[in-house]
């Protein structure tokens, strides 16, 4: 519920900043670049723009789940199914927000002089354009759903693009540009996108008619197993078969699987600020990067403890297991994870002594203050996790939910630490955050004790929410 | 001794399961039968634990389930799928239960030795991960996971559904084998009347959450129950 009022806040948010940005255009492009034309400049970004919307909606938008074996066997036609689900998906948020700025931009055009049609048709171009990245989204997603590591086709796809771009093979920022104001001039030439549009629609249409054929969905994949030598374990004494299971749980599951994976991103998350100056100047940023990349295993994985073990959950509540070593295992793990990524990380340093020692301090926080943090917060999880089965057309089973709750374990110590820093000073700030995780470390014992009780109080609500089939 | 009293559970004002006293002496092989619906996963559930009993309580071997967690040790259970690890192999999936109930491979090994008919090669070395398996299949390690570490108390829901013939047939030999070791408790719930007959010293009838029978098996029980079940049937034909 929380989290539903938080999704309507950013929402809103987000539609109030393009309209702003709609009606605020025109002036900003005046005053800053007075002898070009506004409209000609404003198309010249319009790639960047397609870049970032493809990215975004990448990680947030989704195909609108159903559920077809129970259609397949009614009279309705195959074709009738998949062109709901995709006409349904026009119909997302992420289509209409852009309207929120590609309106009121027009309509300013419009009464600062520029001819009605010209932009008019411009408009219509626009929206086809959404429409375009909306469906060539969905086939990148498809393909990142074959894929082990699902991040890698829009990586790849982006990053090819801007290079073309960058090293101007293929200038795509002007052929776009001037192929909109083409457009824009003759009217005729919407037929373009137009047919992109349908080109696009219709390779959607095929991917999801392939799979709506019973036999593809009956047919399981059976899978090679993939053992390896977990017995280095053992030194962890009791908790060993619980982090044996964790292990093979995140190798042998697609979507743990390519949450692992995130690690790489990371350990490179860095970079995107390290090599920009302006970055370099803002040290309450180091911490953020800090938290972020050495606790992104973290919070990916921790925030779903324990709905990872949710298909298998009653096994282990009528097993003599003890919460605490279950719960204990996974802590390690997370610990794990946060040193290794701290330890890839020391080429940072390069940057900056400062850097490292912001990172270590993170790390610190991470590991005494966030692993329990997010343990907590997983005594409330009521949602279940289907690691066996994938919902049809839902490629990754991921949404913006998933972002929105590393904000508390992220934001808060970001906004200690840049306080701490601007009121007293660097030092005092990197020894807050290395006391708050050190007594999170010296009172683990205690925490756990208080965390295993919260479980043991929700274990039957649990327990039932688990065996919900959504 | 598994001892219920006075024991109920409702959802949402509607009461499921309604028992006023139960005992099961040790070493008792237990049936409990009944339609759809009747309260038998319900009762195996209390008496693991997995839902709150709305009054009353269950009390296994001197331990009330749902206040201490002590009866883990020397009880074990197969209810459905969800006590299987789907992304593990038979083998990972027995050693992992055994390592919970203080077994090592070697203790686990000898134990699986004993089901090599049972399994049929089917389940051990194929290389498969459980949720790659036939529902059967999966079914048989389930059952064969819960005799791992001498469990007193063993529970199975509906262990004959979904099994081949062969595989009942050596199923029912298997709880005969179980039954007659001493001290060892077995509850096993049933919609086949025939089976449960055939393994069980007694059987318990439940309808609408209601013991409405407690036999004690004779030859003539099967016909007896299938009296019973059948007479619901010649009723709701004379009420049309």
């Amino acid at each position: 519920m929380a989290i539903n009022i938080l999704m309507v806040f950013f929402a809103l948010y987000f539609m109030v900043s393009f309209a702003a940005l709609g009606f605020g255009l025109l002036f900003l492009l005046k005053e800053g670049f007075p002898d070009q034309d506004p409209f000609v400049l404003a198309n010249k970004y319009i790639f960047y723009w397609v870049i970032g919307d493809l990215l975004m909606r990448f990680f947030l938008q989704k195909l609108p789940v159903m559920s077809v074996k129970p259609l397949l066997t009614l009279p309705i036609k195959r074709s009738t199914v998949v062109n709901y689900v995709l006409g349904k998906s026009a119909l997302s948020f992420f289509n209409f927000l852009p309207l929120f700025a590609i309106i009121p931009f027009s309509i300013m055009l419009i009464r600062d002089g520029y001819a009605s049609p010209m932009i008019l048709t411009w408009m219509f171009t626009m929206i086809i354009l959404v429409l375009i990245i909306n469906f060539l989204n969905f086939i990148i997603e498809s393909f990142s759903a074959e894929s082990e590591f699902s991040f890698l086709p829009i990586l790849v796809i982006v990053s090819v693009l801007i290079g073309l771009n960058y090293f101007e093979i293929l200038p795509l920022t002007t052929l776009l540009g001037n192929g909109l104001i083409a457009v824009a001039n003759n009217s005729i030439f919407i037929l373009i996108p137009v047919l992109i549009l349908i080109i696009c629609y219709a390779f959607n249409f095929k991917l999801l008619r392939g799979k709506l054929f019973l036999d593809s969905s009956l047919q399981s994949k059976v899978s090679e197993v993939n053992a390896s030598d977990l017995s280095w374990t053992r030194r962890f004494g009791d908790i060993s078969p619980f982090m044996q299971l964790d292990l093979k749980l995140i190798w042998r599951n697609k979507r743990t699987k390519s949450m692992a994976m995130m690690m790489l991103f990371g350990i490179f998350y860095g970079l995107f600020f390290y090599t920009q100056k302006q970055f370099l100047e803002m040290e309450f940023m180091f911490a953020f990067v800090g938290i972020f990349s050495t606790g992104i295993f973290l919070i990916n994985f921790g925030q779903f403890i324990p709905a990872w073990d949710s298909g298998y959950y009653k096994l282990l509540m009528s097993q003599n297991i003890k919460y605490e070593q279950y719960l204990r295992s996974k802590i390690i793990l997370m610990t794990i994870s946060v040193i290794v990524i701290f330890i890839l990380g020391i080429p940072y340093v390069y940057f900056g002594y400062k850097i490292l020692i912001a990172h270590f301090a993170a790390a610190v926080y991470n590991i005494g203050v966030n692993t329990h943090v997010i343990l907590l917060g997983g005594a409330y999880n009521r949602k279940k996790i289907d690691l066996d089965k994938k919902a049809a057309f839902n490629y990754q089973g991921t949404g913006a939910v998933q972002w929105l709750i590393g904000i508390p374990l992220m934001l808060l110590p970001m906004a200690m630490f840049g306080l701490t820093n601007w009121l007293v000073g660097f030092e005092a700030a990197v020894a807050l955050l290395i006391i708050l995780g050190v007594l999170g470390i010296v009172f683990h014992k205690k925490l756990m004790k208080w965390i295993v009780k919260k479980f043991l109080n929700s274990k039957y609500k649990m327990i039932d929410a688990f065996s919900q089939d959504n | 001794m598994i001892y219920t009293k006075n024991l109920t559970k409702s959802f949402k004002g509607t009461t499921v399961l309604n028992i006023d006293e139960l005992a099961i002496p040790k070493g008792q092989s237990f049936g409990l039968v009944g339609n759809n619906g009747a309260g038998k996963t319900t009762y195996f559930s209390l008496l693991l634990d997995l839902i709150k009993p709305t009054t009353g309580n269950i009390t296994n071997h001197d331990v009330v389930v749902d206040e201490s967690e002590d009866w883990k040790p020397f009880t074990s259970s197969f209810i459905d799928e969800s006590f299987l690890i789907g992304y593990l192999t038979p083998e990972e999936y027995f050693y992992f239960i055994g390592e919970l109930r203080g077994q090592n491979k070697a203790d686990v090994d000898a134990l699986l030795s004993n089901f090599e008919d049972f399994f049929n090669g089917e389940i051990i070395g194929r290389r498969k991960y459980l949720r790659d398996l036939s529902k059967g299949n999966q079914k048989k390690a389930g059952i064969v996971a819960a005799l791992i570490g001498n469990p007193e108390v063993i529970i199975l829901d509906e262990p004959f559904a979904n099994l081949d013939p062969t595989t009942q047939i050596r199923l029912k030999q298997i709880i005969k084998d179980l039954a007659k070791q001493k001290g060892i408790t077995v509850l096993v719930s049933s919609h086949d009347l025939m089976h449960v007959t055939e393994v069980c010293e007694r059987i318990v009838v439940l309808e609408k959450g209601n013991v409405v029978k407690d036999l004690e098996t004779n030859p003539a029980t099967l016909k007896e129950l299938e009296a019973h079940f059948g007479s619901s049937v010649l009723l709701a034909q004379e009420e049309e």
